[in-house]
């Protein structure tokens, strides 16, 4: 794209500083209409939960295990108040408190556990992918094995037998059981996009250039690949915050001393239930709700302006939508099957 | 190449299934055994006498070297003994019988209402891309799915149970009509069925309108999501001008080509969803205390009972492999491009 | 944006004419847009006189209920033209009951199999699914699909582009039967001049969305009127071509056309008046009709009009 700017002798071109940042997000700034918005939205939302777990020590009135303030221990059970907006749980929590410092450990173990689950899918993708051979159908026999396994009892099972090992209980296990049910995942897109691309007749011309395979997979692959990671990781985050509240409420979660998790908080609440006590609940479970819609706009957003099948390109009511490029795999958020390939 | 026939899909398909059984069962096996600690000790509690310890470990065959426990575990297997538990001395068997019969009902149930739900509005979405029919069905299935499904549950506890009560909050089935009930299938609902037992199925129904639609609605979102996409994908698909173009009305043209084709995929997203579904079932059990293999998953992992978990999960990995080569059989069935 | 400016044909029964012209010419619009298969936003303009009632006033509905039996199109792409979920004899008898709802079972198949026959598509081969066949097949059983209602007029939209030089004269054979066999009229778009002079009575040369010139095809090839076509004619790469020649330049941008004659950047005989005002039809013989002021009329030239134009230099127009 040109960009001009002023010299001495007039107008010249000038070359973008970053010109693949600028053509990564050209798809973003095209964005219109709802693409846009699901954007804008989940974007703010996620944002907001950041924050929220970021500064959680500054923004919570209290501090998440805090039951009592100057030797007088805050009321049990009561109702949301001026002194509690929303209200106390049993053990005399704060329960807006608890919802604050809950982001941090949300966005805590989810980064950890995406980052460990990135940086074993992507590259054991990208090799097994590229290369093939017997290491690679070995890995696809393991990795499709466990990606038909339902992701929380993967999950479970890793955290029960990290639980009882020298690990112990806390953020490393939970993050590592999540890490362990995703990593089929990563390896799988990863893998199967490389594939689509090897193919491809630029990636043929650099072989026959005798390009050497470490300078293929990072100048032309890499990139292609990486370019669709954003939106499945996005939506893999919202997956990973559900998984890692489903292991809070079953207790494999966080220890209630180094953290406060929504989902073990809601396991707490549902025996205040039957006393028609609500708001130990749905204040945490609003949080999951609220926090997971985020991610999900988000990365369906970005879904739909990165990927050219779904793009619809501002023309108005022409739709010029653009044969699907080939190095485009088909994204199927959370229903994590692409087509037969 | 001319249509292979049906028959030699399917068994090409279980051969290969084989291999992936194999590993499944594999990594079960190496998992439970690499945890650290006597699995025996630990399930049994700190104050059981060693000489019952060791007895229970040889019976349990865990004295024995690991390959041979290996083989014993493949063998046992196949001719469908899945072991006893630890610490409560069921036999897997019968684990499986009544508690999965239990999960099952819940399941089947829930998966009902996730596909009638997720695919109506799919289609609608689809159909109407970008109106605000297309935008509300679409919000829906992502807040649906941002659910949890414990969450949802309890507040169907409260709302329905504890506020209005109108429908139970756990429980498969009332004591009475469990007392009353005659055990055929283990599934109450239809053991009521044959009983001809029309109060007990009121109440049975009664019993599962809170969990299956919890369960089920947190599913529909997934279908909601890949109809959608698959039918304005298919409306952009060539042989729908061609149709138009013979003067077909666009009525036909929708249900009978695009809604008919973006169809297809649903029956894989549904085996691929049973995996979710299961996961899903584990906590919908949990939070209703309905008795389903789920339920007692989680039961044995409290109690470190190693025989139960390792036997629990073998079960679910069998299942999932099964759903899936019957999902691939259907699919084949409806696809013929796909055989090979 | 008008993709067609215009543009006006006559198509007698049974007629075969040929509409050429290179991409982005407005052709495939043209063809879309008298079956009333525009796209989203687009609109039509004008007449398309059928059997006298005009088309484009007609509500969607009757047009729709003309499709098939009284028109008919074929597309570029077989390979992708038919529904891979549903047998061929679905196809059929979708079509069939959709336009004639009383026919049986049996009349049905009956009318089905006698068409594909004609096409060269056994029975045996009836009940199987698009993709058992090859793309010329698939061509030939869009045709067949086409023609099973018998259409008074038939849109062919590059019938043969995609398929190889074969497979593509076995249908050209066919499609030159229509009027024998069916009574078919036949409106052949393409960009390939061969075909047209082999299958066509008439011609029409399309440019930028309007009609350069018309005719019968012998006439219109042995003596171009219009210095396009006979750059086009000149561009045709035979057996005995020795020296590639091309027509400088580029398809104009139907946003923004250029004034007056729309060839006239690349035109080779441009003259003063043909950047000034827009070409007037004109008859060279009572068969034949040319848009070029190299055909006068005299009279509406001004004075010192048929001087020769000075450009610059070809100007590189932007591409359609």
């Amino acid at each position: 794209m040109a960009v001009l700017s002023r010299t001495a002798n007039g107008l010249r071109e000038r070359k973008p500083l970053l010109p693949g940042v600028a053509r990564a997000t050209k798809p973003i700034r095209e964005a219109h209409g709802i693409a846009r918005g699901m954007l804008w939205a989940g974007a703010v939302i996620t944002g907001f939960f950041i924050v929220l777990g970021l500064f959680a020590q500054w923004i919570s009135p209290y501090k998440f295990s805090e039951y009592s303030s100057n030797g007088v221990r805050f009321p049990q059970l009561a109702h949301p108040s001026a002194k509690h907006w929303m209200g106390t749980t049993v053990q005399s929590s704060d329960v807006m408190a608890r919802v604050i410092w809950g982001a941090q450990t949300e966005l805590k173990v989810v980064v950890i556990a995406l980052v460990m689950a990135l940086s074993v899918g992507v590259p054991l993708g990208l090799i097994s992918g590229y290369f093939g051979g017997a290491l690679d159908r070995a890995l696809v026999l393991i990795m499709d094995a466990l990606f038909a396994f339902p992701y929380l009892l993967i999950a479970i099972v890793i955290a029960f037998l990290l639980a009882n090992s020298s690990i112990g209980q806390g953020v490393l296990t939970a993050a590592i059981a999540i890490t362990v049910a995703y990593v089929p995942l990563y390896f799988r897109v990863v893998r199967n996009h490389v594939i689509s691309v090897r193919e491809e007749p630029y990636v043929d011309a650099a072989r026959a250039l005798g390009a050497r395979p470490r300078t293929i997979i990072r100048k032309y692959i890499f990139f292609n690949v990486v370019q669709n990671v954003p939106p499945i990781a996005t939506l893999n985050a919202a997956d990973a915050i559900l998984l890692l509240a489903a292991l809070g409420f079953l207790g494999y979660g966080i220890q209630p001393s180094q953290g406060a998790e929504w989902g073990y908080d809601i396991n707490r609440a549902v025996s205040d239930a039957s006393s028609g006590i609500w708001w130990t609940g749905l204040f945490p479970g609003l949080a999951i709700v609220l926090l997971v819609t985020g991610l999900t706009l988000l990365g369906e957003g970005l879904n739909e302006t990165i990927n050219p099948v779904l793009r619809r390109r501002r023309f108005g009511r022409f739709e010029f939508v653009e044969a699907p490029s080939p190095g485009a795999i088909d994204i199927e958020p959370l229903a994590e099957e692409p087509e037969q390939s | 190449m001319p249509g292979t026939s049906l028959r030699t899909y399917l068994l090409t398909r279980l051969a290969l299934v084989i291999p992936m059984v194999l590993i499944l069962l594999t990594m079960v096996f190496l998992l439970l055994r690499v945890a650290p600690g006597n699995p025996i000790q630990a399930a049994l509690g700190g104050h059981v006498p060693a000489a019952y310890v060791n007895q229970i470990t040889r019976k349990l065959g865990f004295n024995k070297p690991i390959y041979q426990q290996y083989g014993d575990y493949l063998w046992d297997i196949v001719r469908g003994n899945f072991g006893t538990t630890i610490t409560d001395n069921r036999k897997l068997s019968n684990i499986i019988t009544v508690n999965g019969a239990a999960t099952l009902e819940l399941t089947f149930f829930a998966m009902i209402i996730a596909i009638v739900v997720g695919v109506v509005i799919g289609l609608v979405a689809g159909r109407y891309r970008d109106t605000p029919l297309d935008i509300f069905g679409r919000l829906f299935g992502i807040v649906v799915y941002a659910t949890p499904v414990f969450f949802l549950g309890l507040m169907g506890q409260l709302v329905f149970g504890v506020w209005l009560n109108w429908l139970p909050t756990s429980d498969q089935a009332s004591p009475l009509t469990q007392a009353l009930l005659k055990t055929h299938t283990n599934i109450f609902f239809v053991d009521a069925i044959i009983d001809g037992n029309w109060g007990a199925l009121k109440d049975i129904s009664e019993h599962l309108i809170l969990p299956a639609t919890t369960l089920g609605l947190s599913t529909a979102g997934i279908f909601i999501r890949l109809i959608r996409v698959n039918v304005i994908r298919t409306l952009r698909d060539d042989y729908i001008e061609a149709a138009r173009a013979r003067g077909i009305t666009e009525r036909d043209v929708v249900f009978r080509h695009a809604f008919r084709n973006a169809l297809v995929p649903v029956i894989t997203v549904v085996g691929l969803n049973v995996a979710l579904l299961l996961g899903g079932a584990v906590l919908t059990e949990t939070t209703f205390n309905w008795p389903g293999i789920g339920h007692s998953l989680v039961t044995y992992l409290e109690n470190r009972d190693y025989t139960a978990v390792q036997g629990i999960i073998v079960v679910f990995a069998l299942v999932v492999v099964a759903i899936s080569v019957l999902v691939d059989f259907i699919n084949a069935y409806v696809d013929p491009r796909i055989r090979y | 944006m008008r993709a067609v400016d215009g543009v006006s044909l006559d198509i007698a029964e049974g007629e075969v004419m040929g509409l050429v012209g290179e991409s982005g010419c407005g052709k495939s619009t043209l063809g879309r847009g008298i079956l009333g298969l525009l796209p989203d936003g687009a609109r039509a303009h004008g007449q398309v006189l059928y059997d006298g009632r005009n088309l484009v006033d007609m509500p969607l509905k009757a047009v729709r209920r003309m499709r098939g039996p009284e028109l008919g199109l074929i597309f570029q792409e077989p390979m992708t033209r038919l529904n891979p979920l549903m047998r061929i004899s679905d196809h059929f008898r979708e079509t069939l009951e959709q336009h004639e709802s009383k026919l049986t079972d049996r009349e049905i198949r009956h009318r089905s199999l006698e068409t594909l026959g004609r096409m060269g598509i056994p029975p045996t081969r009836f009940r199987q699914y698009p993709h058992e066949f090859s793309g010329g097949m698939r061509q030939r059983i869009m045709i067949a699909l086409a023609l099973v209602l018998r259409p008074k007029l038939l849109v062919a939209d590059e019938p043969t582009t995609s398929l190889d030089v074969i497979v593509e004269g076995q249908i050209l054979a066919l499609l030159a039967t229509l009027k024998r066999n069916f009574g078919t009229a036949l409106l052949l778009i393409t960009h390939n001049l061969g075909i047209v002079a082999e299958a066509c009575d008439r011609v029409a040369v399309m440019y930028a969305g309007q009609i350069a010139e018309e005719g019968p095809a012998r006439n219109v090839f042995a003596e171009p009127a219009h210095p396009y076509t006979r750059e086009l004619l000149r561009s045709t790469i035979s057996l005995d071509t020795t020296v590639l020649h091309s027509i400088p330049g580029a398809p104009p941008n139907l946003i923004d056309p250029p004034t007056g004659c729309r060839f006239h950047p690349r035109c080779p005989d441009v003259m003063t008046v043909c950047p000034a005002r827009d070409p007037i039809e004109t008859h060279p013989e009572p068969v034949r009709r040319v848009r070029c002021w190299l055909h006068g009329p005299e009279r509406e030239i001004p004075p010192g009009g048929t001087e020769p134009y000075e450009r610059d230099a070809i100007a590189v127009a932007e591409e359609a």
